[in-house]
């Protein structure tokens, strides 16, 4: 009969699997209220405060509207049109959907566990659902390149103009923001020496020093490029309304659009998952959490609790860089992604690399202490002589003059003038 | 029009400083700015609850009201002006001769359909004598359609309502009735 149990690891990987994926799945519904809220306060509204407990006149404050919303949205009839291709428009939202929370199973959401002493369980139990995958990053960005296909497939597959022009628009901005964003995390990989997100945290942890003090610019351009992954403003080009009508997401209703909207909200808990892992020092805070692998209960719901409130400060910049900013246009998108975020992170990429290379000798020659200066300051010099640089040469992209041409009707209206 | 056209100013767009170009103190800028509306003053009128100020209730367009005289009767002449004037055509008056000596006509019935009234307010303008108004009552609602459409007791009443707080328009903006 034992043999029929699953043994002690598998267990623990489904309990793990079961609190990241309703927690993700809960967050990403309140995370809809506090974007609403977000969108209401910065405009000078109050934003949802009537719902709460159903059948009672309690509001909480509009705690209760994620379920409304949810109960709304799948209630209503799931149409499909009649001109898609049936098998891909099916397929689209859960490919999406099943990519953006796949994602998670490379990333650490805390520290480790104390030890429990289960047999056949190895302690210390790591918050992470797949432990020691030594691929992570690149599982991590395998999976969000996948996700690409889900709105490819789901503009493809409405046979609608508008799904079909967000489709492209989108793949296009992904696959160029692919470039810089793997730029950055090189040189995040290239510091810590690792592909495992978890190692990637412990680096920063031991040495006090977060990347985005060692690497400004990597994380700068680390950062504009999530925000185009995750197709928030200023580059939510695939779904631009105005334009578009829905982008890829036009012809879904019911439950699908759900699906699409909730990937889309996963996509934003990813990337501020990645910019405090590899940024932010995911759990370590000086002082407070300590940095060692042996922790206590206390010890490890703090770190826990600090890598979600930093995860949760990071999603509010999210927001509310979405009322600061419009919209670029499709060429100012290009133009800063090749132009200006792929030379600055290779910028970062060679700095890094020749730090870390020539760390031993410096350290050697100068003394530790100082060697860690200069290995800090010498990325800030780079990073403004790189920013100022990139301010001056590129283009500055805002010439919005129209192109005065002369339709056959006004060329007649010249020739009567002369 | 054409480009070339002289009531066209062609504007040249100022060239970027170095700020602009780095386009970091601009974003900071943006910043700032949602970040103080984040934490401002809300708005919003929390409407049951609250109810909204009308600025100025002389020019406030709400619910109509039929003005009375002094001896309490219907100020109305029947003249049908204000029905010829509505554009949304919401106004029905029958009317009949007069019982009181000082006119010819009055309405009998008078009935305005609050549901396809579009509040312009120009039966207001065409009244010749104040009558109808149109007053700052904002919260329309009704159970049926038949339950919009306001007689004329209902609009009386309107009146009698709102004559407290709400004295004719005619006198507060110096008329002579």
């Amino acid at each position: 009969m034992t043999s029929l149990l699953p043994s002690p690891t598998t267990l623990a990987a489904l309990i793990k699997i079961g609190l990241l994926v309703g927690g993700l799945m809960t967050a990403a519904a309140y995370l809809v209220l506090v974007e609403r809220w977000m969108a209401a306060w910065v405009q000078d509204r109050k934003g949802p405060n009537r719902v709460g407990i159903p059948l009672t006149k309690i509001r909480l404050f509009g705690l209760g509207q994620p379920l409304a919303d949810g109960l709304k949205i799948i209630l209503k009839e799931d149409f499909t049109p009649r001109h898609v291709d049936k098998v891909l428009y099916v397929a689209a939202p859960l490919v999406l959907l099943a990519a953006s929370l796949a994602i998670f199973a490379a990333i650490p959401f805390g520290s480790v566990l104390p030890p429990l002493g289960i047999p056949g369980l190895p302690d210390p139990v790591p918050f992470l659902v797949a432990p020691g995958l030594d691929v992570g990053v690149l599982w991590v960005f395998a999976l969000s390149s996948i996700a690409v296909y889900g709105v490819l497939l789901g503009g493809w597959a409405s046979n609608n103009k508008y799904g079909f022009l967000g489709g492209v628009r989108s793949s296009a901005q992904l696959v160029a923001y692919e470039i810089p964003l793997g730029l950055g995390l090189l040189g995040v990989v290239l510091a810590a020496g690792s592909l495992r997100l978890d190692v990637i945290m412990n680096a920063q942890a031991e040495t006090g020093i977060w990347y985005i003090f060692a690497q400004p610019l990597g994380f700068i351009v680390f950062l504009v490029a999530s925000f185009a992954e995750a197709a928030r403003l200023p580059f939510d080009l695939p779904e631009a309304e105005q334009e578009l009508v829905g982008g890829y997401h036009t012809e879904y209703s019911g439950i699908k659009l759900l699906l699409f909207l909730v990937s889309e909200f996963l996509h934003m808990v990813t990337a501020a998952f990645l910019i405090v892992i590899m940024f932010l020092g995911g759990w370590h805070l000086w002082g407070v959490t300590g940095s060692g692998q042996e922790v206590t209960w206390l010890g490890a719901f703090l770190r826990f609790a600090v890598l979600s409130s930093k995860i949760f400060g990071v999603i509010l910049f999210f927001m509310l860089v979405r009322w600061s900013w419009p919209r670029f246009r499709f060429d100012q998108l290009m133009t800063l992604a090749w132009k200006v975020m792929l030379p600055l992170g290779l910028a970062n990429l060679v700095t890094v690399a020749t730090i870390e290379e020539f760390r031993p000798q410096l350290s050697e020659a100068v003394g530790p202490a100082t060697a860690g200066w200069i290995a800090l300051l010498i990325p800030w010099g780079v990073f403004f002589v790189g920013w100022i640089t990139a301010g001056l040469l590129t283009p500055s992209g805002t010439d919005n003059t129209p192109i005065r041409t002369y339709g056959p009707l006004d060329v007649e209206h010249d020739l009567v003038e002369v | 029009m054409q480009p070339t056209d002289p009531g066209i100013t062609w504007l040249e767009e100022k060239p970027l400083g170095l700020a602009e170009r780095l386009y970091l103190p601009l974003f900071l800028q943006g910043l700032t700015t949602t970040a103080r509306h984040l934490v401002s003053p809300k708005v919003t009128v929390s409407f049951p609850e609250q109810r909204p100020t009308v600025g100025n209730p002389l020019i406030y367009r709400g619910v109509h009201r039929l003005n009375r005289d002094d001896e309490g009767r219907v100020k109305c002449v029947a003249c049908f002006l204000c029905a010829t004037a509505c554009p949304a055509h919401c106004i029905d008056i029958v009317a009949t001769e007069s019982p009181w000596p000082d006119r010819e006509k009055y309405p009998e019935a008078f009935q305005i359909d609050e549901l396809r009234c579009i509040f312009c307010g120009m039966c207001e303008e065409a009244c010749p004598v104040d009558a109808i108004e149109l007053t700052s009552l904002l919260d329309l609602t009704g159970k049926s359609r038949e339950e919009m459409v306001f007689d004329k007791e209902k609009l009386l009443s309107v009146y009698d309502m709102t004559k407290d707080t709400e004295p004719m328009k005619s006198a507060a903006l110096g008329g002579a009735l």
